[in-house]
């Protein structure tokens, strides 16, 4: 189990004020301008040695991620972009750091944009968070009074961060759509290239990164990389935010040492599963884009991304969604299915289509009213909808149905055979003609 | 998600800001730059369904549109492709519950029951007015399923018996408290917490360090053997099951995805065809380790005779690619090369061949 | 970095421009890619996913739309990139992609007037499977009202948004846009409001399916039955490449065709949607009037009656071309007229004051209408090209979307679909045009361009502005060698041809305002219909056209011409480009082609004409062997040839420029002419636009 002492996010649960007093206790603020005074290349060789991966499902180095904008600020300013539109199903970590712990955040996008060059910041939140925009937008405040960001500020770089907020999308998260809502248009995936760091928010070099991957920046300047560096497994550094829901005895978020096992996360911190370790079913790693994993194979599995990546899963955001053997696994990938299609932006083709086809086969196999061959068709739609889309939400889409019929084939077959097992008894010859 | 049309009647001919709203609309204008005040569309129209009693009226949005010189139809895009603009009427509580999945594991299409039983059909307004629902997808409250929203507030870990006393005290007027249902404290366990108990986390000491680690002066003086980083703090605690994973494979080493490394300065050094016999043991030289050589390899070197001649402009480049500044000049990679090239050793190579660095071990040793 | 790229495509190595697309590439390579989204006047979008292709060693399929060939990157041994536009992968991906497009699209091909021209059909046929695998109900969209051009049947709409694409870039309206999201994406208008761009025809064009059809020709024809004509439009100077499609002896539909030097391959709704108008109010026969009404006559009591007409003194002559007059028309009505001594013939507008001093160059728009993407600076006197060549406007728009053009403007205030500096409303503007920061911009740019309209040349001064405008090209550098910025933008697509036959007053004769002023004794139109009548007295009216309009409710004799699409006729664009209509269907009734008449005629009056045939006429006009004239060179615009003449200082009589505001040449642009005012269509265009511009106006 990691340490309190090593803990980034200290006020994860909101026991302590979220105010700048208190967070300044907490260890936020505290050398940032020291950080500042080290420049760009310092930072960024910093975060690329602590083994930081990005947090907001794809795992991308952050480090690597902030070398990718230009070294030099020309006619177009550069723009630091904060992802808080935390809407994967399972996710709800970001809402915590910025309800609780909202001056790691502003901190943590002070020392990016300096990395970046960036003297601009919008973070841009989902519309349902209001509680947690006003949270933020109150610890902004107090920041630009205590002149820690804003015109001449203590830190010595000039840096304003806004506060935006979208009006519930889905796909918003996806970076590209996410400027394209902040520009004030619908939000549709641009196409990449153009990459956000060449020509990203108005045009300009633009880097977009989740609240956690920001958040911890600071913490990890003020430690040292190699602090970051020694939890988790090797290329699985860090801590890491979890959270955990479904059926746990316990449910709740918790920081802990990437490449924690699965048993030790739930034991640990959850209560265990619901009904005992022999109830468990199936456990959705990632947040709901990335495929399940049986329990067999999850229970005493590293929660990584390599690992993970190896079960033909993913660590996604660490949301681990837990499901016991109560679970009607057809109808929680079903659910899911209807998910993407309600959030699907209609772009283009293979997502708009294939979404709303992948749910209504879905919706009649969790009754059964399908025919076998059925499985072999919709598995083989996921696939044409896999990796033909402009941006990932195809993919995530497709992958939930694909682990439950690699995983869970026998179910859905189950499931079409009991359907037709009443009217085969009372149309018994009609069946067998067939 | 069902069609989204305006309802034209209940709207009216037309809609006026509240007057203390102004002062909201300047603030969220004021965020964006003179010539990209579209940006605030979201921003204003979400404060025009605040004024309007909770939905979106077509005046209203025409309102913003004037107001931000948008043409109507970009402003009707916006506001039919997000779904937390209602484009009818809803009640003075309107509730929305998560279905999605995490909150269906835990009960929330009992809610939903409740919800028909107490209210009606999704977005229907009940007589006095009060109450609307509807099911919307995850908020993202997810450790304290299930949910719901009820106008800016999340109801968590309902049951059907709390819900149904909140629904109550909604349809008599009486404000209900927010936030977890049961025993909890937002999304710490149920019950309390063993973690973040440590006085020493809120109490200031944390910041008694007063200089930064690894600072470049710091850096020069130790000057490291081995890589930099993965050392933890001596009594950090590490997971003693740690093992390296089978194959460090971050996928950001392809050809396809480093396009997005656009301009790499210098010149790219020539490649050769990476055969497994016409291949040097790179990680002999010192600096290039397994992963180093497996992203070398893939940009077509794999030689020694190739690195000893690059020229200043290749270096650039590969350290560019590779995004170690400096380290290919500091490490004399080519130095080291030349020697090896014409069958030399070097102190490194030797110990390499003696099997004395495991940082040069091929994974499946 | 070289300006080029190697790719191996589908196993031939083929050298690009880095700025090309890989669909580029690919149709170089000679690969055919299938595309619903992309369209090469159009941003990309790249939505469609119908034109993937294989890279070698990408983890996925390629969009080749939207790929630059400049952002690839070789092989990993610095060979080039091995794209395949063929093969199980790239046909499982298309394939899965055209599923994915069918299974929501409604099986009413039979009933769909894009039967026979669907994109989507023809690449179903291509690239899709056999069967259908989709089990469940498809979805149903409702309808959208876009007006009275464009039909919708919503269902069928694939969401490619070329549509969206077109209105917001090229013509420069937003009104149409797709909303909702996912599978209820819908492609609309604000509210289902009518289209409002002169431009919006081209949604139809532009529509790979059957969603976004033409209204008025619903139901009417099926492509293959239809007789198809290249021809040229002439409902506005500009002379935009057509198609006229036929069944029978009836124009069924005007399609452009492109032709990048005028039209690209837009039309405007005026042209495209006319065509109704052509069989409506025509002039079928000849008509007498008799006791103050009008009866059916043959040719013979015709040309007796006109003949008598024509038996008064010269001087008392006075004959005033129209609008849509073809050149040999022209000529053939001046030569006769000239033969019996009329000098009163005039082909312009009352009160024009240009055309008349024998140099070409200063009544065409030498500069050229594609010219304007080359000009970095443009001043528009007295012209709105938005109603006055609304397809020419969008090119303006394009540039100045694409390429930073900017544009001033001098003449009433209006919305030209792009931003413009507004420089005064009259001539006066112009006196110290050269003090303003536009002037100083002018006066420094690269390539400035300035364009006159009619509105700016039939005022007391028009003489004085062509004048002050010629000499303002001339300071700016808008006149050098390789640069004709300056020209004129005409309305009527017969103007610059008759004047190039020197259709206007000989020495001594009355121009059109003085014809109309009632001092002649008998008065020929040849087609005029928008010069004001009122003034006639009870001189004697020979009306020569095809509709019946203003011109034939006042005339005394009527003799019945063909239209447009009903001869093969050489026109004069703007640009000074000499083109040809050709004959799609035939003439109505007893009607011939306008030369044939005077021809005719000319025998009547002892005068005969010499030439018997239409290309004996053409023949005189492009001069003997070896001589170089106006007619010699078919097709193309003489541009920069001009620039001596236009280096020549003008004289004019009067130097004055009023503040008089330079008036509206055209007021309703569905109605500028007797075919569009016969045209229901158009009059439901134009009600609508005069209810929209009310509130306008009262805000």
């Amino acid at each position: 189990m990691l340490q309190d002492k090593d803990r980034i996010f200290t006020n994860l649960y909101g026991l302590h004020s979220p105010d700048l007093e208190s967070a300044k206790k907490r260890g936020a603020w505290h050398l940032t301008k020291e950080m500042l005074d080290q420049g760009p290349d310092w930072i960024c060789d910093q975060i690329k040695a602590s083994g930081l991966r990005g947090r907001g499902g794809a795992g991308f180095p952050t480090g690597l991620k902030w070398t990718f904008m230009p070294k030099e600020v020309r006619e177009r300013p550069h723009y630091l972009v904060v992802n808080a539109d935390e809407s994967e199903p399972g996710t709800c970590k970001d809402r915590e750091i910025m309800r609780h712990d909202p001056h790691l955040l502003i901190e943590g996008c002070m020392v990016a944009s300096r990395a970046m060059r960036a003297h601009k910041c919008y973070v841009y939140i989902r519309g349902e968070y209001i509680n947690e925009r006003h949270a933020l937008e109150k610890a902004v405040k107090e920041a630009y009074e205590a002149k820690l960001i804003g015109k001449d500020n203590v830190n010595g770089w000039d840096f304003d961060l806004y506060v935006h907020h979208g009006a519930g999308a889905y796909i918003c998260g996806e970076e590209t759509a996410l400027l394209e809502s902040l520009e004030g248009k619908k939000g549709q995936p641009r196409l990449k290239p153009p990459f956000p760091a060449n020509a990203g928010l108005y045009g300009c070099p633009t880097t977009v990164n989740n609240v956690e991957s920001i958040a911890v920046a600071p913490t990890i300047l003020r430690r040292g990389a190699e602090w970051f560096a020694g939890f988790g497994r090797p290329n699985n550094a860090g801590t890491k935010l979890f959270c955990i829901s479904g059926h746990v005895n316990k449910p709740c978020n918790v920081e802990e040492e990437m490449s924690i096992t699965f048993r030790e996360l739930i034991d640990t911190h959850c209560g265990g599963i619901r009904g005992g370790w022999d109830n468990l079913k199936a456990v959705i790693p990632g947040g709901s884009s990335v495929p399940m994993v049986p329990a067999e194979q999850i229970m005493d599995a590293y929660m990584d991304f390599d690992t993970l990546r190896d079960l033909k899963s993913g660590l996604g955001t660490a949301a681990v969604i837990v499901m016991d053997k109560d679970t009607d696994l057809i109808k929680a990938i079903a659910r899911l299915a209807y998910f993407y299609k309600h959030e699907s932006c209609g772009q283009c083709t293979p997502c708009r289509e294939g979404t709303g086809w992948m749910w209504r086969v879905m919706e009649r196999m969790v009754k059964g009213e399908a025919e076998h061959d059925e499985i072999e068709t919709l598995l083989d739609v996921t696939k044409q909808v896999e990796g033909h889309t402009i941006c990932a939400l195809g993919d995530a889409a497709a992958w939930p149905i694909q682990g439950l019929i690699r995983h869970f084939r026998h179910e859905i077959e189950d499931r079409i055979n009991q359907y037709r097992l009443p009217r085969a008894m009372v149309q018994g010859a009609v069946v067998a003609a067939e | 998600m069902a069609l989204r049309r305006f309802d034209l009647e209940a709207g009216g001919d037309t809609f006026a800001f509240k007057p203390e709203t102004e002062e909201k609309i300047a603030f969220w204008r004021g965020k964006y730059p003179a010539e990209k005040q579209r940006s605030a569309v979201i921003p204003l129209l979400w404060l025009a369904q605040k004024d309007n009693d909770g939905w979106l009226s077509e005046p209203a949005m025409r309102e913003v549109a004037d107001r931000l010189e948008m043409p109507y139809i970009r402003v009707y895009e916006v506001a039919t492709f997000y779904t937390m603009f209602r484009l009818q009427p809803v009640g003075k509580y309107h509730i929305q519950l998560c279905g999605t999945t995490p909150c269906q594991l835990r009960g929330a299409e009992s809610l939903k029951e409740v919800c028909k039983k107490e209210i009606g059909n999704p977005m229907y307004v009940t007589d006095d007015g009060r109450l609307s629902w509807e099911e919307v997808e995850c908020l993202g409250a997810c450790v304290n399923a299930p949910m719901v929203q009820i106008n800016d507030d999340y109801y968590e870990d309902l049951t059907e018996d709390s819900f149904q006393k909140i629904i109550g005290k909604l349809k008599n007027g009486v404000e209900a408290q927010a936030g977890p249902q049961v025993d909890r404290i937002n999304s710490a366990p149920e019950g309390g917490t063993a973690i973040l108990t440590d006085p020493a986390l809120f109490d200031g000491s944390r910041n008694e360090v007063s200089r930064l680690p690894n600072l470049a002066e710091e850096k020069e003086a130790d000057a490291p053997d081995v890589s930099p980083a993965g050392k933890p703090e001596e009594s950090a605690p590490t997971n003693t099951k740690r093992e390296v994973p089978e194959k460090s494979n971050t996928g950001e080493t392809t050809l396809i995805s480093n396009k997005e490394k656009e301009e790499l300065v210098g010149e790219r050094p020539e490649t050769v065809e990476v055969t497994a016999d016409g291949q040097d043991d790179l990680k002999r030289i010192k600096g290039i380790g397994p992963k180093n050589e497996d992203a070398l390899n893939e940009l077509g070197i794999a030689t020694f005779k190739q690195i000893a001649a690059w020229t200043p402009e290749n270096v650039d480049w590969v350290e560019d690619y590779m995004s170690f500044p400096g380290r290919i000049e500091r490490e004399d990679w080519i130095g080291q090369a030349k020697t090896l090239a014409e069958g030399g050793e070097t102190e490194f190579s030797k110990r390499v061949d003696a099997g004395d660095v495991p940082s040069s071990q091929d994974d499946e040793d | 970095m070289s300006d080029t790229f190697k790719l191996n495509i589908d196993g031939k190595d083929i050298e690009v421009p880095r700025h090309y697309t890989l669909m580029q590439a690919c149709e170089e390579a000679g690969a055919e890619i299938p595309r619903f989204c992309y369209h090469e006047r159009l941003s990309v979008a790249g939505n469609c996913r119908m034109c993937l292709v294989e890279w070698e060693g990408a983890p996925k399929p390629i969009a080749s739309c939207a790929q630059t060939v400049g952002d690839m990157r070789p092989n990993r041994d610095g060979s080039a990139p091995n794209i395949r536009t063929k093969g199980d992968y790239v046909d499982k991906a298309r394939n899965g992609v055209m599923e994915f497009l069918l299974i929501n699209h409604p099986l009413d091909c039979p009933i769909c007037d894009q039967g026979g021209e669907c994109d989507l059909q023809d690449q179903a046929m291509a690239y899709g499977r056999a069967g259908s695998r989709y089990e469940e109900n498809k979805r149903a969209v409702e309808d959208k009202n876009m007006g009275p051009l464009v039909k919708t049947i919503m269902t069928r709409c694939i969401q490619c948004t070329r549509c969206v694409r077109f209105a917001a870039e090229v013509a420069g309206v937003e009104e149409i846009g797709m909303i909702s999201r996912g599978e209820n994406a819908e492609i609309t208008t604000y509210l289902e409001k009518s289209l409002t761009s002169e431009l919006s025809g081209n949604v139809i064009d532009l529509c790979p399916v059957g969603a976004l059809t033409s209204k008025p020709y619903a139901f009417n024809a099926r492509p293959w039955e239809l007789r198809k004509t290249s021809s040229i439009d002439v409902m506005d100077a500009m002379g935009a490449s057509i198609r006229v499609d036929a069944k029978g002896d009836g124009v069924m539909r005007i399609l452009p065709e492109t032709n990048e030097e005028i039209n690209e391959e837009w039309l405007s709704d005026k042209s495209r949607f006319v065509w109704d108008g052509l069989a409506r109010q025509r002039l079928d026969k000849p008509y007498i009037r008799e006791n103050g009404r009008l009866r059916a006559a043959n040719w013979g009591e015709a040309f007796a009656a006109v003949k008598e007409a024509l038996s008064v003194s010269s001087d008392k002559i006075g004959v005033v071309a129209g609008d849509l007059i073809e050149v040999e028309q022209a000529k053939a009505a001046l030569d006769l007229f000239r033969a019996l001594g009329v000098k009163s013939t005039d082909c312009r507008p009352a009160g024009a004051k240009y055309g008349t001093d024998g140099v070409r160059e200063r009544y065409i728009l030498n500069g050229t209408l594609a010219g304007v993407e080359e000009a970095d600076m443009l001043l528009l006197i007295g012209t709105n090209p938005r109603v006055e060549a609304a397809v020419w406007n969008a090119r303006i728009r394009k540039t100045w979307l694409w390429a930073d053009l900017k544009v001033g403007r001098i003449g009433e205030a209006a919305d030209l679909t792009y931003d413009h500096e507004w420089l005064g409303q009259g001539a006066d503007a112009l006196t110290n045009i050269r003090d303003t920061d536009f002037g100083k911009a002018l006066a420094s740019a690269e390539r400035p361009m300035i364009v006159i309209g009619e509105g700016a040349l039939c005022g007391e001064d028009g003489e004085a502005v062509l004048a002050s405008a010629l000499k303002l090209a001339n300071e700016v550098g808008a006149i050098k060698d390789d640069w004709a910025g300056f020209g004129i933008l005409h309305t009527a697509a017969g103007r610059v041809g008759a004047l190039d036959v020197g259709f206007v007053p000989a020495e001594g004769g009355a121009d059109t305002a003085a014809i109309l002023s009632g001092g002649m004794k008998t008065v020929v139109l040849l087609g005029a219909d928008e010069v004001d009548l009122s003034g006639l007295g009870d001189s004697t009216v020979i009306y020569v056209g095809s509709h019946g309009d203003a011109g034939a409710a006042r005339a005394d004799i009527i003799l019945p011409s063909a239209a447009y699409t009903e001869m093969a006729a050489t026109y004069v664009n703007t640009e000074g480009r000499v083109q040809m209509t050709s004959r799609a269907v035939q003439p109505k009734g007893e009607a011939r082609e306008g030369w044939a008449i005077f021809r005719a005629l000319s025998d009547m009056m002892g005068k005969t004409l010499p030439y018997d045939t239409a290309d004996a006429l053409r023949g005189v006009l492009r001069g003997a062997e070896g001589e170089s004239t106006v007619f010699s060179g078919l097709g193309f615009a003489p541009g920069v040839r001009g620039i001596e003449a236009l280096k020549q200082p003008m004289t004019s009589a009067s130097t004055t420029l009023t503040s008089v505001s330079f008036g509206a040449v055209v007021d309703d642009f569905y109605m500028t002419n007797p075919i569009a005012r016969a045209s229901k269509t158009m009059a439901e265009c134009s009600a609508l636009a005069s209810a929209l511009d009310t509130p306008v106006a009262a805000e």
